[in-house]
């Protein structure tokens, strides 16, 4: 990557619209990344953040709206710049979706071999350097129905990290994990952030946003109705839709980090 | 063909070299000796048998597995298409698509390739529209974060079904599969009215001049039974050695 501006968005998404069976999901919703953004997305369920998420990389195509990575505005009807784009793009889902057939290390080796052109030895080279950064180097072996819900988490994030994003997008990573398995997905997260990788991240766990998140987006019903920094919009006596939020879910589960447990 | 007719021209009037006693239809002795003496015919009927199935069955593999990914991923017409060739070839029995592409089409087209070709293309092309549907209902199940995960990697949608999508779904189809191979390989009795020389001509070849009709098929059914028994293992084998590790396939 070459040293970029900071007051240069590395990626941009303006003005996406979204429609899914008939229902506007998304109402003009933008977003804008500068290098060593975390954003995090929250709002109540139905709001819209997992298909703002998704359109970032087109893995749903937004029916209006653009996507601009760095001074390129892309154009994902064409096939080539919509790859292109989600090489640039990392993402890292709530259900893992890891390749069940293969072994940790060869679900990190595939894309760099197939996308990258990469040789299997180099590839596989490459995927034991990124397992051992999420602290999975003894595990390249196994396969994802050997591994708990933590680990195949963060094999998914060596997966993404293999391919050099330019951003990394998150769905929830935490989501479908046993509560004593947070911790470790969120520390790799955690250190990601400190080393200045790009994210934008949809969570229920708002400790960790509070600790994290540079920008926060509060969505509600298809649109970003809040949005500003955690110490803005989580403030003592801020009065906002965010903090009213924040606060329903601590009265729900006592504390912030078992917000997520009451999803489930 | 022709030699074999004149050894089963009609019912030994003598005994044979050997044979302590005259034997006729019916008899122990002629039942054993009519089973000992063809026995090598239908044997050959058999590989003739295992040709037809093994063919029909990569064929019916070659075209189903881009029909099954044709009718999942492609666009519209495209899979329709592949819908009317299924719909086509599930819904008219086997024996009449043998009559219609030997006799008929194949005949249009000025193609002789022979009875045991026309049977492995014809048999071939009707497990195409059955495996297909075995596939199709693997690739179906497989969950839709698999492709999304390939697509956000970067990799074309071809490339995630070549290496993501189908080494799952195939792993899924071999019980399917398994049962497409028995049923295929009984089917193939069937090419018996082109006259191709498997198991079921020859046999029925022998038993009409020789009149053992009941000795004889049940020695037919029961080379069926090892054929089928035999493949079956085998497939059993494969999907014991190609199940992921840690992966339980069993259902519970």
């Amino acid at each position: 990557m070459n040293a970029q501006q900071n007051d240069t968005p590395i990626l941009r998404a303006e003005h996406f619209t979204k429609y899914l069976t008939g229902r506007k999901i998304l109402d003009d919703c933008s977003i804008s990344m500068r290098p060593g953004d975390v954003k995090v997305l929250i709002g109540p369920s139905g709001a819209g953040k997992s298909t703002f998420l998704q359109c970032i990389n087109c893995l749903l195509e937004p029916d209006a709206g653009e996507i601009w990575l760095g001074e390129r505005k892309v154009d994902f009807k064409n096939t080539r710049e919509l790859y292109d784009l989600r090489q640039h793009v990392g993402m890292i889902f709530q259900e893992f979706n890891l390749f069940d057939h293969l072994s940790a290390e060869r679900n990190v080796a595939l894309a760099l071999r197939k996308v990258r052109g990469m040789s299997k030895a180099d590839a596989l080279q490459r995927a034991h350097v990124e397992l051992a950064r999420v602290g999975l180097e003894d595990k390249a072996k196994l396969f994802p129905a050997q591994l708990s819900g933590g680990q195949k988490q963060r094999v998914a994030i060596a997966r993404a990290l293999a391919m050099d994003p330019t951003i990394l997008l998150l769905d929830e990573p935490t989501s479908a994990l046993d509560p004593e398995l947070v911790g470790e997905v969120l520390t790799v997260i955690r250190d990601l952030a400190a080393h200045g990788m790009p994210m934008i991240m949809v969570t229920h766990q708002m400790e960790f946003a509070r600790a994290v998140a540079t920008e926060i987006l509060f969505m509600e019903a298809g649109r970003v109705i809040e949005q500003g920094s955690p110490e803005e919009l989580l403030a003592p006596g801020a009065q906002t839709r965010t903090q009213d939020f924040c606060t329903r879910l601590y009265e729900l589960c006592g504390d912030v980090d078992s917000a997520q447990e009451s999803r489930n | 063909m022709r030699a074999e007719r004149r050894r089963f021209a009609t019912p030994r009037k003598t005994s044979p070299a050997g044979y302590p006693f005259h034997s006729h239809p019916g008899s122990t002795v002629h039942i054993f000796s009519t089973i000992i003496e063809a026995f090598p015919y239908i044997l050959e009927g058999t590989l003739v048998t295992v040709v037809l199935v093994a063919g029909a069955l990569s064929l019916g593999f070659c075209l189903g597995v881009p029909m099954a990914v044709t009718q999942v991923y492609a666009p519209k017409p495209a899979a329709m298409l592949v819908s009317f060739y299924v719909w086509f070839f599930r819904g008219v029995p086997v024996l009449l698509l043998l009559f219609l592409f030997y006799y008929g089409l194949f005949g249009l087209m000025g193609l002789d390739i022979g009875t045991i070709g026309a049977s492995c293309i014809v048999l071939g092309m009707t497990s195409a529209a059955y495996q297909s549907q075995i596939f199709r209902g693997a690739i179906l199940s497989l969950p839709a974060g698999q492709l999304k995960a390939g697509r956000a990697l970067g990799m074309t949608d071809l490339q995630t079904i070549r290496h993501v999508i189908l080494p799952q779904a195939l792993r899924l189809s071999i019980p399917g599969w398994s049962n497409e191979y028995s049923i295929l390989l009984k089917d193939s009795a069937m090419c018996f009215a082109l006259g191709t020389p498997e198991i079921m001509a020859r046999t029925h070849f022998v038993a009409s001049r020789t009149y053992e009709h009941l000795p004889l098929y049940i020695t037919a059914g029961l080379l069926y039974f090892a054929i089928t028994m035999a493949g079956v293992t085998l497939l059993r084998r494969l999907e014991r050695k190609a199940r992921i590790p840690g992966y339980s396939n069993s259902g519970m």
